[in-house]
């Protein structure tokens, strides 16, 4: 038999897809065809020609920005306080979230090593306050900002300290998560050492679970500042201060010039505030 | 992007002084807090005050018994299912804007590193031919990302109307700009060595593209736009607010008419939607990785 070159290259086919996995993906295909005629989608006028045209004639009315000074000056305002509530807010949440994250996280309110000897009465009252402080986490967290932000708006009246709240109890919640999963994520044998030392729990927190868990909490911490000063850009559409309401008046009253404007310095200080962030986390962490 | 479950970090030396950059850390936060609580108008007895309470009070005595009516819950059933909708076909969308441009802005495919030592070598023209689709697709998912999704909306509702479609193109246009960066990232972030043996082998770079970080890749892009479509169900809650569809629309018309039972059984369904999700996908990611 002659010999044959092997074939330039044979990558051997992958082992067949589980059917369950067939399953899944068919399952997929068809919650998207659903959500296809559910939604009404219709490709065809976003992408048809007509869609196109009429896409680029309003990208085109949008161009020249409105600079003027008067204008400018307002824009600045209403950046400063986008700013504002997005910082304020972070800041709020995460006193929040450093409020409860120790009763929220398991191996911190009732499980593991630290509580090997408990008593079950005290136990079961911890388990008690572990539940409580989760399911408020995850109420502040479910509630949408927005949602947030008109009832606080309710509340306090209009005006940025609405969306500071807002932001700050739903980041809050977020965070509080997050932190949580931190400290429950922690290497276990620096406690164990420190416990062996006779350490009480207090001081295993403080020397042996917080030095591990800060960092992550500081990253967690600029993540969603990322995240806020986006959403702060769009509290105004219910009245809690900031660019939101600008771009919502200036949609509603077809004023494209001051909208493309607005979209600019949204673009700039998100990027501002992503620039700062990745520069903090370069340095501190 | 930042893991979830984070990777035990070695314990720093506790020292005794903090550096000269901490302390200008925290001085910086303290003088922003400063500035920011009277840009921001903070007024903390407005809080406090028995007005606010009242204010409170009124809403949860008016808000229960939530409205739990058979018609209003029938009524509900379609804004429901929509919000669904919109996030899923929304997350599909962006994943089609989001995947070609995070390949495009993928700086170790485009014009960095050891994929291109032979072949860009020396060669400032070619180099440029290449950056060039890299530098227009970050600006472009850039742009995307940061323009909040709301904003997105009302001008997807002047461009092709009222209902949940421009919903599913907001939510597209925006997280396909949130994916493309984090697909690129998670490119950038595969081993390199596999990348290299195959490129020995005279691969192209469209085959080292799909053998070699493609299956690195995989488990990650999908729990991360997993993570997304959880983000979507609550973004598209909201779309509603400037009539893109979804049971944010119903939101905001139950609160413009005071209704608080409402507004109440709406959170109630908002914040059962939101677990449920977030639940469906963590179980999801935990069989993916």
């Amino acid at each position: 038999m002659a010999w044959k070159a092997p074939a330039a290259h044979t990558v051997p086919a992958p082992p067949p897809a589980a059917l369950t996995t067939w399953l899944g993906w068919a399952a997929l295909a068809g919650a998207l065809l659903w959500s296809y005629h559910g939604t009404a989608a219709d490709i065809g006028a976003v992408l048809g020609p007509e869609g196109l045209a009429q896409m680029a004639a309003y990208v085109r009315r949008l161009f020249p920005p409105d600079l003027s000074a008067p204008l400018l000056r307002e824009v600045a305002t209403s950046a400063a306080e986008t700013f504002a509530i997005s910082f304020l807010g972070t800041l709020l949440s995460v006193l929040i979230a450093l409020g409860l994250v120790f009763f929220a996280s398991a191996n911190l309110a009732f499980a593991g090593l630290l509580f090997e000897m408990e008593r079950p009465a005290i136990q079961a009252a911890r388990l008690l306050l572990y539940g409580a402080a989760r399911g408020l986490l995850n109420l502040l967290r479910t509630i949408p900002e927005i949602v947030w932000a008109i009832l606080f708006v309710f509340m306090v009246g209009l005006g940025p300290f609405s969306g500071v709240l807002a932001l700050g109890v739903h980041t809050g919640g977020v965070l509080g998560k997050l932190f949580a999963e931190v400290l429950e994520n922690v290497d276990p044998r620096p406690i164990e050492a420190l416990q062996g030392t006779g350490a009480r729990r207090l001081q295993v927190l403080a020397y042996g679970i917080l030095p591990q868990a800060l960092p992550h909490f500081l990253s967690y911490t600029l993540y969603r500042w990322e995240v806020n000063i986006r959403v702060a850009a769009i509290m105004g559409f219910v009245g809690a201060g900031g660019l939101g309401q600008r771009i919502h008046i200036a949609i509603s009253l077809f004023l494209e010039h001051q909208l493309l404007t607005l979209i600019l310095v949204i673009y700039l200080l998100v990027t501002a505030v992503d620039a700062l962030s990745a520069f903090l986390r370069r340095r501190l962490l | 992007m930042l893991p979830s479950t984070p990777t035990p970090v070695a314990v720093p030396f506790p020292r005794s002084r903090p550096s000269g950059f901490v302390l200008a850390f925290v001085l910086l936060i303290c003088l922003t807090t400063v500035a920011s609580w009277w840009a921001a108008r903070v007024d903390l007895t407005a809080l406090l005050s028995r007005e606010a309470l009242g204010n409170v009070l009124a809403f949860l005595a008016g808000g229960f018994p939530p409205a739990l009516s058979p018609e209003f819950l029938g009524l509900l059933l379609r804004p429901t299912l929509e919000t669904v909708q919109i996030s899923l076909l929304g997350t599909a969308v962006a994943l089609l804007i989001g995947f070609p441009l995070g390949i495009l802005a993928t700086a170790s495919l485009a014009h960095a590193g050891p994929l291109h030592e032979l072949d860009l070598g020396g060669r400032p023209l070619r180099r440029l031919l290449r950056f060039l689709p890299y530098a227009f697709s970050r600006a472009g998912l850039s742009l995307f990302r940061s323009v909040p999704e709301l904003v997105w909306a009302l001008v997807f509702v002047r461009a092709v109307g009222l209902g949940p479609f421009p919903g599913v193109l907001a939510i597209g246009v925006g997280y396909g700009g949130i994916l493309g960066k984090v697909y690129s990232e998670i490119f950038e972030a595969v081993d390199p060595r596999p990348l290299e043996a195959l490129q020995g082998t005279g691969a192209s770079r469209w085959r080292v593209f799909w053998y070699g970080m493609v299956p690195q890749a995989f488990p990650h892009l999908v729990s991360y736009t997993l993570y997304r479509w959880e983000c979507a169900i609550r973004a598209s809650a909201i779309l509603g607010f400037v009539g893109a569809g979804g049971i944010g629309q119903q939101i905001e018309i139950s609160m413009r008419m005071f209704n608080f039972p409402e507004v109440v059984t709406l959170i109630g369904v908002l914040f059962l939607m939101v677990a449920g999700t977030d639940a469906l996908s963590l179980r999801l990611r935990r069989r993916l990785l």
